[in-house]
């Protein structure tokens, strides 16, 4: 019985603490205050459930004893004449749905958007996100963004004050606002995903498993915003990546470029998955640019069912992308595609033109530069880009791939 | 929500508002922003500020009084008014800001004021 009572309790940290928090500081606009209440809520469930039984609805004990220490918190306030704290209380009447309704509603895309609101520091809407939709503790954010733990909890302290001294409103934005404010959620999600991804394969086990959380926020974002085409674009993007995985890496964890990859190690279940999102997306006709980078890594994918990369379409992928979000690392991936095909002279007219400041310290930018240089048979250059490109390289793996090329010269 | 909307303006515009052909393109969208304030019911309080070189700062130092020419703090932009509004959150609050005629070419900071005094 006591067994039983605590893993339902831990089964309601883990399924359902993420809506009891958004539900909670939606309507008081105060995430710490939320935070400290539902930890109360759980502290005592430990302690009662085991002794009096388990609830029928145990998530609605749990909001029902939250939202009582955050009722008495506000009078207490009231009392202090502490106007501010008493003046986001709290009604009983807004939380009524608890007792009756058989579920609350599901506010964790409104937390969402707080969370990426504009008026928080950018550094910290993707760490906030996380600790408060997923739960990841802080200390597990600040090794995953390379930052010391205590400097994270401020950061995220820092900001959770922010969103209730200044009023942010926790609402899903109209629809003059949406896109931008969209944009700042999925960048967010997609700065999470690229930090766990970067650290490939899991060699640094400080950042496991936060390219699978953020791919679960994705997840979250599009079946909450089904009509949000970029939301869906993120999803398949990061689901294409993350199939991908298993391949990245070789024997003793040697770096595999992507076209040696064996296919038969990717995920064939993910790839049906992100092809399907992206058919969704598509169906609504508002191109973006994390729609364009999965229908170029989903040409990636489909050599694992033709046998060859349509190149050609690549390299126009990217140039659509150019288009619509310029950037230095779609302008390298788009010479490489020119080359593959075209040939290495194509793609080094292509790199050529991009300009010398934007290049300078851009490590793909020479990977590239010195596998098409070695092909046109300019081995000084290409010596000396390979050289350049193992100085700007922060993973073992892949400067090891790259001294083995050069060596090749 | 209470916020102050702090508005910062570049001495361009400082400028503008004392040259004869600048003026009354400087003056004409103020009337407007400020009766829409009011029209919406959101406008508590309003004040247009004279340039920081009219400005006197005062500070108590070991019980002497220190008295300066010159605003709180040289700087590219100087604060040339205030308007207090009440709007239910930030983002209301950042729409007026947005509206305001010196945010083209300054900056508005909008800040939450603490609660009254009881």
């Amino acid at each position: 019985m006591d067994g039983d009572a605590r893993r339902t309790v831990e089964r309601a940290a883990r399924d359902s603490r993420a809506r009891l928090l958004a539900y909670l500081s939606a309507r008081t606009r105060d995430l710490p205050g939320a935070e400290d209440a539902l930890a109360d809520a759980f502290r005592t469930a430990l302690e009662t459930w085991p002794r009096d039984g388990i609830p029928a609805r145990p998530e609605a004990w749990l909001l029902t004893a939250a939202r009582r220490r955050l009722i008495d918190g506000a009078r207490r306030a009231r009392v202090r004449g502490d106007a501010a704290a008493a003046m986001m209380a709290l009604s009983e009447e807004a939380y009524e749905v608890a007792d009756d309704a058989p579920a609350f509603p599901d506010d964790r895309l409104k937390l969402m958007f707080v969370c990426a609101h504009p008026a928080i520091d950018p550094a910290a809407r993707a760490p906030l996100m996380l600790q408060t939709v997923l739960g990841l503790d802080a200390a597990r954010i600040a090794s995953a963004f390379l930052v010391k733990p205590s400097a994270m909890g401020q950061r995220l302290a820092r900001a959770k004050a922010k969103i209730r001294d200044a009023g942010i409103a926790f609402a899903i934005p109209g629809p003059a606002d949406l896109p931008g404010r969209l944009d700042a959620v999925l960048d967010a999600i997609y700065a999470a995903y690229g930090s766990g991804w970067d650290d490939i394969a899991g060699a640094d086990p400080r950042r496991r498993g936060l390219a699978e959380e953020a791919l679960d926020l994705g997840r979250l974002a599009a079946g909450l915003l089904p009509h949000a085409a970029e939301a869906q674009g993120l999803l398949a993007l990061m689901l294409l990546c993350e199939a991908r995985r298993p391949a990245r890496r070789g024997h003793g964890g040697a770096y595999v470029p992507l076209a040696a990859q064996d296919t038969a190690l990717w995920d064939k279940r993910m790839i049906a998955e992100a092809e399907s999102v992206l058919a969704h997306a598509e169906q609504l006709y508002a191109v973006g640019r994390f729609q364009l980078e999965a229908a170029i890594q989903l040409v990636h994918a489909r050599r694992a069912v033709v046998g060859a990369t349509d190149w050609e379409a690549i390299a126009l992928l990217y140039e659509g992308l150019l288009r619509i979000a310029p950037s230095i690392g779609a302008g390298v991936s788009r010479a490489a595609a020119l080359a593959e095909a075209g040939g290495a002279a194509l793609g080094w007219a292509a790199l050529e033109v991009l300009a010398e400041e934007d290049v300078a310290a851009y490590q793909p930018y020479w990977a590239v530069a010195a596998h098409l240089l070695a092909r046109l048979g300019r081995r000084a250059e290409a010596a000396r880009a390979y050289a350049r490109a193992m100085g700007l390289c922060e993973d073992p793996a892949m400067r090891a791939f790259l001294a083995a090329e050069a060596a090749r010269l | 929500m209470r916020y102050s909307l702090l508005i910062y303006e570049p001495d361009s515009d400082f400028a503008r508002r004392t040259d004869p052909e600048a003026k009354a393109a400087y003056l004409a969208g103020w009337p407007p922003y400020l009766h829409a304030l009011k029209d919406a019911g959101v406008l508590i309080a309003s004040v247009g500020l004279m340039g920081p070189e009219t400005a006197t700062t005062v500070r108590l130092r070991d019980g002497r009084r220190l008295v300066q020419d010159g605003p709180f703090a040289e700087a590219k932009e100087q604060l040339g008014g205030l308007c207090v509004i009440e709007v239910p959150d930030l983002d209301a609050a950042l729409e007026w800001a947005a509206r305001c005629p010196a945010a083209p070419t300054g900056t508005v900071e909008v800040r939450p004021a603490l609660p009254p005094v009881p």
